[in-house]
């Protein structure tokens, strides 16, 4: 029986169960005891006790069963296979999955008498509608029929205990109704409770992605020394030789790191100064009428998404930054097309209503009072926020700076569009350098194989981008909090 | 006042002026405005540039040149040896882009025997007529043998040349299309035959290799897929998240945790996003790779900050006195919240929701990591099955170099970005209708 | 040292025109009226300040004195929806023509704010702000002497001159208003207004700067808003009595604490309402 079936028949008993609970505490209101709780609430504390058991332990079998099956498929891989390497493996054991289930499309008749060679069954298969790979194997076949087997009897088993499980608890439910049944605290309790679990999903994204990233990285540096990783300045992990050998290759971090920064920093130099000029601008001159249309202008250009800018930077501007120096020198340009300029312009633009909006809030924070005491002195506007109103903020501006400067570090599409993929080491900005955010997008993109170091690698560096970024974000926030409690 | 005349007054004289360099300081004044101006301006301006380049690039995607053909169903090419009754097979194989061919040679008036002149026709069509003949025949065996209208479209040079794309001052030997070609353009274009028409196709096409025949349709299947899954899961989590951190939760380390957890993970970059699912989603729990549910689950974690933030924020603007006022009733605090707080809260947590699904919706990077830059032809029947997404369209366009697709590329973005803009004026519009009626 | 003993120029200009005369107009208001968008604030207020008085503006709240207290500097000018009618005068100037300059009108006529308000920044910068903006000092030595003499006025010196570098939040909250009074001065202008400079503050210190406002009557003109009947009472040479933005009555202050000729002052001042 499948997962959805299950689920819905446990469903449906909670529901009765819910009706039944209801009518029986209606029933039980002859006026003489005041209930404690309305009626529905017994109908959903009802409903309550038989599916929320009866659920968890279909999802918790689930993921036992098909982790279970997974072990089975590969136990009952033959000798040479399983030797192999993990990838020729998985492939077979992604092999023997489809083929199990395109052999339950058939009917019994036809299961009953199985041919034992893939060449017969493949017609049998492709008359349903079911294309194989024609690399599966005659020895899969077996293995498929009794995996589907197993997990019938897993599926069984599952189906049985979970609706028995339901229905035990609505019997509990049901009985346990009375007029002076605290029904609705207990159902408030159990809405409480999932409130609880749902956040605390951000805890366990947090820790997903560290754990995630953590083993993959520590297999990556079971193969690779970390001295080759972080200071490394060559990169050339040598695709072509991939899964020849695990020493081979080179995972220089520096170039990276190095184009990174430099990318990110071109890009501070454009958002910054523009951005905040723009949030003076709103804040202290704009007419109310202008900053309506502005304002969410500005906005726009936050709510592009970031590979429509990408695609700005490949398509117009690095060839236009191209032609013009070529213009310049007449002929040989000196501005590549994917050039760290490029790059750290686009993104810079794309910064502008971070900052803005970011320094908006930090300049408004400042107390109207400050504003008042400067120009009471006969101080002109401009006088009164050089010198009174950017110094009061300036620590809330830090911390913008810095949280934009984690988002530059972060951004990918524009990086991977108009960066370029060398991984050179250079101090001028119109030559191409490479990111740590496009080389995780090299290594996992396309086909690839697990558990080589080329692709290991791209999670040392996602580490290495979380580490960077969490330090910055959490310095960041903690600085515009204190910034605003001072005001407060 | 009328004790005023009962006094003797004098006014005070004016008194020396002190000079504190007036003039000076209102050049700076002037400055500094004009450099806030000018700020506005440079942004203001990329963006005028950045739409203006996409928008002449793109919005000719829109429309798409076909050539209307009597097409001969003629049953010698299709089935020369009569054998389709008993081998079905006969019909899907068979030379369907021939009888296009020969319906524009005869329209042309071309010498069918002419091998040169027949020739130079090669790159004229394109080649979906074969499909799409194909169709036409599975729907209705009993066409062959007669003659029908049908709109073939044009390869894809050939569309790019009859939009003006192509410089024809260039000699011909270095460009896509031939005189010869250009002046049987002119001729069918004269008769009418050959016209623009609006690119339905752009929509409902999967990848394809031409140009001509390669569209968003998978895309945006694959986009509401996840936009689904996150309105779906992210909502709910969010605001159950966001009830309890702003109602519930008393202040103690662990909710300062989450705190700094929710408001952390809104800045953590999104291909860190990216890793997470392709590590947890597809290696260890073994969902497919490629399939939009897993990318729904990547977005709706990337997505649940933002709508928790906007949430609570929502939720701390219900006034206390409504609070006070349900449950001073003897609402319990559960039923305050659901019943109260909530829909007062609704439209805020509506608008937050609609600009986190946007980000969602434009977001590229950790959708390449698990495995959604794949080519896929066939319409999506289940969010299991290998999609694609409009931004990753996008950039697999971006990395194809024919002319066309950049076309392609332009006019995919046109359509994301309309996307986007419709869902933020709604987010606006809700915004100024239930601003703080209180 | 020879600075305590040194007067600058504005002071001897000042200490003259005190000389000549206790009865001269600083400056005049001529049916001001006040809008706050759809909203008007002050009906047509006729209203003498008197060179070298304090002059003391009372009334329930939102009676309009404070309006009336921002208009004599344009402070309302940072306001946008704010509009000033009919006619304010310093020195028989009209100081809402176009002529005249907001910027050297402020220099002219300082503000003390309801709540102490000093900059971020260290005591000495507080008291430097204004005199380096305007250009008044032209070197260190003499911003020294300016911030010392300024903070000597403000009887803050003796608190302040070994802590000068520290910030002036840091100041207890009497302290902090001196340092703002302080600030006001050290631009050496004509004319403070101050906007309930006390009702921010303890006794102690509001007895400290009541006394200090007397004392610089000798050199500067005052207007002072203010809550408390007493304090009007305490430092104030006239009185104007404002409700719902008109101007009630308007005198000497022994006069209208002793012999209103307006029911309503009588009242105010009995406290029947406020």
């Amino acid at each position: 029986m499948s997962f959805l079936l299950v689920f819905a028949i446990v469903l449906a008993i909670g529901l009765a169960a819910f009706v039944a609970g209801r009518q029986r505490a209606r029933a039980q209101d002859d006026g003489t005891v005041k209930p404690h709780s309305r009626a529905h609430y017994h109908g959903w504390w009802a409903f309550l006790t038989g599916v929320v058991p009866a659920v968890l332990f279909l999802a918790a079998w689930d993921i036992g069963a098909s982790a279970y099956l997974n072990s089975h498929i590969h136990s009952a891989l033959p000798a040479d296979v399983a030797d192999g390497t993990v990838a020729q493996e998985d492939l077979a054991a992604g092999l023997v999955k489809s083929l199990a289930s395109g052999l339950r499309k058939l009917d019994s008749q036809t299961l009953s008498a199985l041919p034992s060679s893939f060449a017969e069954l493949q017609p049998m298969l492709a008359a349903k509608g079911v294309a194989l790979a024609p690399d599966t194997q005659d020895y899969m076949i077996p293995i498929a029929t009794e995996a589907n087997r197993v997990s019938d009897r897993l599926g069984m088993i599952s189906a049985v205990v979970s609706v028995g499980l339901a229905l035990i608890g609505v019997g509990f439910g049901l009985r346990g109704i009375s007029p002076r049944a605290r029904a609705r605290n207990n159902v408030e309790k159990v809405m409480l409770w999932s409130l609880l679990g749902a956040s605390t999903l951000a805890i366990l994204t947090t820790i997903g992605i560290v754990l995630s990233m953590l083993f993959q990285t520590i297999a990556f540096f079971e193969k690779v020394p970390l001295s080759n990783f972080f200071f490394g300045t060559v990169w050339d992990p040598r695709f072509a030789a991939a899964g020849a050998g695990a020493s081979e290759g080179q995972f220089g971090l520096i170039p990276l790191l190095a184009g990174t920064l430099y990318i990110a920093f071109v890009a501070l130099l454009v958002a910054v100064p523009i951005g905040l000029m723009s949030a003076v601008y709103m804040s202290e001159y704009a007419a109310p009428k202008v900053r309506a249309v502005v304002k969410p202008a500005l906005e726009l250009l936050a709510g592009i998404p970031t590979i429509v800018y990408g695609i700005f930077a490949l398509v117009t501007l690095g060839p236009f930054l191209r032609d013009i120096s070529a213009a310049l020198t007449g002929g040989t340009p000196f501005i590549q097309a994917q050039s760290i300029l490029t790059a750290g312009l686009v993104m810079g633009v794309m910064l502008i209503p971070v900052v803005s909006s970011l320094s908006d809030d930090i300049i408004t924070a400042v107390p109207r009072a400050m504003r008042d005491g400067s120009l009471g002195l006969g101080a002109t506007r401009s006088e009164t926020i050089k010198r009174v109103i950017l110094p009061a903020a300036l620590p809330g501006i830090v911390g913008a700076i810095l949280l934009t400067a984690s988002r530059a570090i972060g951004e990918t599409m524009i990086v991977v569009l108009a960066a370029g993929v060398a991984a050179n080491l250079t101090l001028n900005p119109f030559e191409a350098m490479t990111t740590i955010t496009v080389k995780i997008v090299n290594q996992l993109t396309g086909d690839l194989e697990f558990n080589t170091p080329q692709t290991l690698v791209a999670f040392a560096l996602g580490i290495t981008l979380f580490a960077l970024t969490l330090v910055m974000n959490i310095v960041a926030l903690y600085i515009v909090r204190k910034y605003r409690e001072q005001y407060e | 006042m009328t004790d005023i005349s009962l006094d003797t007054l004098t006014t005070s004289a004016a008194r020396p002026r002190r000079d504190i360099g007036i003039k000076k300081r209102y050049a700076a004044e002037r400055r500094f405005r004009l450099y806030g101006v000018l700020a506005i301006a440079v942004g203001l301006a990329f963006l005028g540039v950045m739409l203006t380049s996409i928008i002449s690039k793109g919005y000719t995607a829109f429309w798409q040149t076909t050539v209307t053909l009597a097409i001969n169903f003629d049953e010698k090419v299709i089935d020369p040896s009569n054998k389709r009754a008993t081998d079905p097979n006969v019909l899907i194989t068979a030379n369907y882009p021939k009888l296009a061919e020969a319906a524009l040679i005869e329209k042309l008036g071309i010498d069918p025997n002419d091998k040169a002149e027949v020739r130079k026709l090669k790159g004229f069509l394109s080649d979906s007529s074969r499909v799409q003949l194909r169709a036409i025949v599975a729907a209705d065996p009993s066409v062959i043998g007669t003659t029908r209208n049908v709109d073939i479209l044009a390869a894809a040079n050939m569309d790019s040349a009859f939009k003006g794309q192509i410089d024809l001052e260039v000699p011909e030997s270095r460009r896509k299309v031939s005189d010869q070609q250009v002046e049987w353009m002119n001729k069918l274009k004269a008769e009418g035959v050959m016209a623009e028409h609006f690119n339905t196709g752009l929509f409902s096409y999967g990848a394809s290799s031409r140009p001509e025949t390669s569209g968003v349709g998978v895309a945006l299947i694959g986009s509401f897929y996840m936009m689904v899954i996150v309105l779906l899961l992210a909502l709910p989590i969010g605001v159950a998240a966001s009830i309890y951190l702003e109602e519930f939760a008393k202040k103690s380390r662990f909710t300062d945790l989450i705190e700094v957890n929710i408001n952390n993970l809104a800045a953590v970059p999104s291909i860190v996003f990216g890793l997470l699912g392709l590590a947890v989603f597809i290696n260890f729990l073994g969902l497919p790779r490629s399939a939009s549910f897993v990318g729904g689950l990547v977005l709706t974690l990337m997505t649940l900050p933002t709508i928790i933030i906007a949430t609570r924020a929502a939720l701390a603007a219900v006034p206390p006195s409504i609070r006070s006022a349900a449950l001073g009733l003897g609402a319990s605090k559960m039923q305050m919240v659901f019943q109260h707080i909530l829909p007062l809260a609704a439209p805020g947590i509506l608008t937050g929701t609609i600009i986190g699904l946007a980000r969602a919706l434009g977001e590229t990077a950790p959708l390449l990591l698990i495995g959604m830059v794949a080519f896929v032809a066939d319409y999506p029947k289940t969010p299991f099955d290998p999609a694609t997404a409009l931004p990753v369209q996008i950039y697999m366009w971006a990395n194809e170099a024919e002319r066309a697709f950049v076309e392609r590329m332009s006019g995919a973005i046109i359509i994301l970005l309309i996307f986007l803009m419709a869902m933020n004026i709604v987010a606006i519009v809700l915004r100024r209708r239930f601003e703080r009626r209180w | 040292m020879n600075i305590m003993t040194e007067k600058s120029l504005d002071d001897a200009v000042n200490a003259e025109m005190n000389a000549r005369s206790n009865e001269i107009i600083k400056m005049r208001g001529d049916k001001v009226t006040v809008h706050y968008g759809d909203k008007q604030a002050l009906f047509g207020v006729d209203l003498d300040v008197r060179q070298n008085q304090v002059t003391a503006l009372i009334g329930p709240s939102g009676c309009g004195k404070s309006t009336f207290l921002r208009c004599l500097n344009r402070m309302n000018d940072t306001i946008d929806s704010a509009s000033v009618g009919g006619k304010i005068t310093l020195d028989n100037e009209d100081i809402y023509d176009p002529k005249i300059d907001v910027v050297e009108l402020r220099a002219r006529v300082g503000m003390v704010f309801q709540k102490p308000n000093p900059f971020p920044k260290s005591i000495y910068e507080n008291v430097a702000y204004g005199p380096r903006i305007h250009g008044l000092a032209k070197n260190k030595a003499e911003l020294d002497i300016i911030v010392e003499k300024s903070l000597q006025k403000a009887a803050l010196w003796n608190e302040a001159k070994d802590r000068l570098n520290e910030p002036g939040t840091g100041l207890s909250g009497g302290q902090q208003q001196r340092l703002c009074i302080a600030r006001a001065i050290a631009v050496s202008p004509e004319v403070i207004l101050m906007d309930e400079p006390c009702s921010a503050l303890d006794p102690i210190a509001t007895a400290k700067v009541e006394e200090l406002i007397d004392e610089l009557r000798e050199n500067y003109t005052i207007v002072i808003v203010t809550h408390s009947m007493q304090q009007a009472a305490r430092v104030s040479q006239r009185t104007a009595m404002f409700h719902l933005g008109y101007l009630v009555e308007e005198g000497a202050t022994d006069k209208m604490f002793t012999n209103p000729d307006d029911k309503r002052t009588q009242d105010y001042i009995t406290g029947r309402f406020g």
